[in-house]
């Protein structure tokens, strides 16, 4: 698609564009670049020579048993999230939906969290249960529940997984609602005609209209969990305890941190360029195709 | 009409109100933290209702900072993240609609190409090239400084795209009459463009506020200073790893004034908001 009616110059155009192009070749393409070069390189211990080794950064990564395990976890952690927050937010559009007194309060009541940075979403989380003073932790421990999120793997990681999804309930309710609203009214009348009762109409009318959206949030989640949630996991558990909340964005920043093997970190930076290719993919060519149902 | 029974729109009101509780009971945990001891706090002995501190958590938290590892008052790093905040959006809005009216308005050589070369930093974001644009902001002497905070996350694909998108709605006689009348690109882009791209723009601003401010960890790498980091990055470092001295009635009274502009924004905003998101997303 073009316009018909333009305007003619020669420069004018260039210097329009220069700002934005000049900002992405400096900051995204150039250090882009510079991690997919780093990454077929390999460094000596004292940084003197380095050499090109092909794909051995890579090959080294994935004979790394903690590497293969933080992508395991990274999976885990993002299917965790996306499903808790996705059916929670699901539940609560739903009930938004029906034509209630007090349904725009209901919104922004709900919707508020998005705006909460991911940082500031661990310090309200770590806080409430902290394992010495979090009021919840009395509960938990009340009931019988040895609550130690400081020095149990699987606690810790469950206490990353709920903070991240509680995060996101706001976003993933905005747009169900927004998917809701669009489904025509007429279908779901047609249906109670025949006699659907509420539940049933949710699972055979209702459920299936708003599969594209699901798949959209799913994507989009799965981004978010992938690299949002480094905030929270800093400010909760800095990757910890062992390494048992350490996601691929976290082990980057802490590896590079370390500032041991500049090949390494540069190989997982390409890795991490990858899944975001496949990722962002996959959201356009549904925002091509609508998803058929 | 669909049958609405009394009995399920109870349930449905039920439902609400106690999502809307989990969603609040971690801020309002903060705020009655915020009014109270520190020394009752640490015990674990912390009430479920406020305290008598407030005023004094509040001027302490803004004016002074903790008296521990960061001695920097939280105003001043609200003001960074601000002047951050103000600096990505203004500047993505800026640099992006000049592009995407180069791109519709004019023909010229590798158009397209510049287009794909903008729309490919989509793939890009921050955290998986961490560390060589760090380098390249220390080689730029960008380190601890508000163009080094903003510059590098300043390109915008999806700006770019939505206002390609918008202007190529924007009706042919209009850039016809206003030739007619003798403009140039110059005051057509000014006098026509602008006014009508208006709403979107305030969309947008109010997105790319809300993610300014909420950076994080771009601005935890290049500022060393105290008195250039961010409160996102503050409050993190108010956390010390032995709990004994964290002064947790400061650090709830700094998450709730970090979440305090972005929060306004939403709820004050909500129309241009959801707009903005929903945009920014297709």
């Amino acid at each position: 698609m073009q316009k018909q009616a333009i305007f003619q110059s020669k420069l004018l155009p260039y210097a329009l564009v220069a700002p934005q192009l000049a900002i992405v070749l400096i900051f995204f393409y150039w250090p882009a670049a510079q991690a997919v070069i780093q990454s077929f390189l390999l460094q000596d211990a004292f940084g003197l020579s380095t050499s090109f080794v092909w794909f051995e950064n890579y090959l080294e990564l994935f004979k790394d048993p903690a590497y293969f395990a933080a992508i395991i976890r990274t999976f885990a952690f993002s299917f965790a999230i996306a499903v808790s927050s996705l059916s929670f937010a699901l539940l609560l559009a739903v009930m938004a939906d029906r034509p209630l007194r007090g349904s725009t309060l209901y919104r922004t009541l709900l919707i508020w969290p998005y705006a909460v940075a991911p940082p500031v979403v661990g310090v309200l989380w770590v806080f409430m249960l902290h394992p010495s003073l979090g009021v919840l932790s009395r509960y938990l421990r009340a009931m019988g529940v040895d609550w130690n999120p400081l020095l149990d793997g699987d606690q810790a990681a469950a206490l990353i997984i709920l903070a991240a999804a509680w995060k996101q309930i706001s976003y993933n309710f905005l747009f169900f609602l927004a998917g809701l609203q669009s489904i025509p009214k007429s279908v779901i009348e047609a249906a109670a005609i025949d006699g659907a009762r509420p539940m049933r109409r949710f699972r055979t009318v209702i459920f299936p209209l708003l599969s594209p959206t699901i798949f959209f949030l799913l994507v989009i989640n799965i981004v978010y969990a992938f690299f949002d949630t480094f905030g929270i996991i800093d400010t909760m558990t800095r990757g910890g305890p062992g390494k048992a909340t350490e996601t691929l964005v976290y082990k980057v920043y802490t590896d590079g941190l370390l500032g041991g093997n500049l090949g390494s970190s540069a190989a997982q930076s390409v890795i991490l360029m990858v899944i975001v290719v496949v990722l962002t993919g996959i959201q356009f060519r549904f925002v091509e195709r609508k998803v058929t149902y | 009409m669909v049958e609405e029974e009394g009995f399920q729109r109870y349930l449905a009101h039920a439902i609400l109100w106690i999502g809307i509780a989990i969603v609040a009971f971690p801020v309002y945990l903060a705020i009655v933290a915020s009014t109270q001891d520190n020394a009752v706090i640490a015990n674990g002995q912390m009430s479920l209702l406020p305290g008598g501190h407030f005023l004094e958590t509040y001027y302490q938290t803004l004016f002074v900072g903790t008296s521990g590892s960061t001695r920097e008052p939280v105003l001043n790093m609200m003001l960074n993240s601000l002047v951050m905040a103000l600096l990505i959006a203004v500047g993505k809005i800026a640099i992006s609609i000049i592009s995407a009216y180069a791109i519709v308005y004019f023909r010229f050589p590798f158009r397209m190409a510049i287009f794909w070369i903008i729309f490919i930093t989509l793939m890009l974001p921050v955290e998986v090239r961490i560390y060589p644009t760090y380098k390249i902001v220390a080689d730029l002497h960008l380190l601890d400084s508000y163009a080094g905070l903003s510059l590098p996350l300043i390109a915008s694909a999806t700006a770019t795209l939505l206002f390609r998108q918008f202007f190529m709605t924007v009706p042919d006689e209009l850039l016809e009459a206003s030739r007619i009348d003798g403009a140039g690109p110059f005051r057509f882009f000014w006098d026509t463009l602008l006014p009508l791209s208006r709403t979107n723009m305030a969309a947008l601003f109010v997105i790319l506020f809300i993610l300014g401010w909420n950076q994080y960890l771009w601005p935890l790498l290049i500022t060393t200073r105290d008195d250039m980091q961010t409160i996102q990055v503050g409050i993190r470092k108010m956390i010390t790893t032995t709990d004994a001295l964290t002064e947790w009635p400061v650090v709830m009274a700094t998450a709730l004034l970090a979440m305090l502009p972005p929060v306004f924004v939403v709820v004050v905003m909500q129309k241009l908001f959801v707009r903005g998101l929903v945009e920014t997303e297709k």
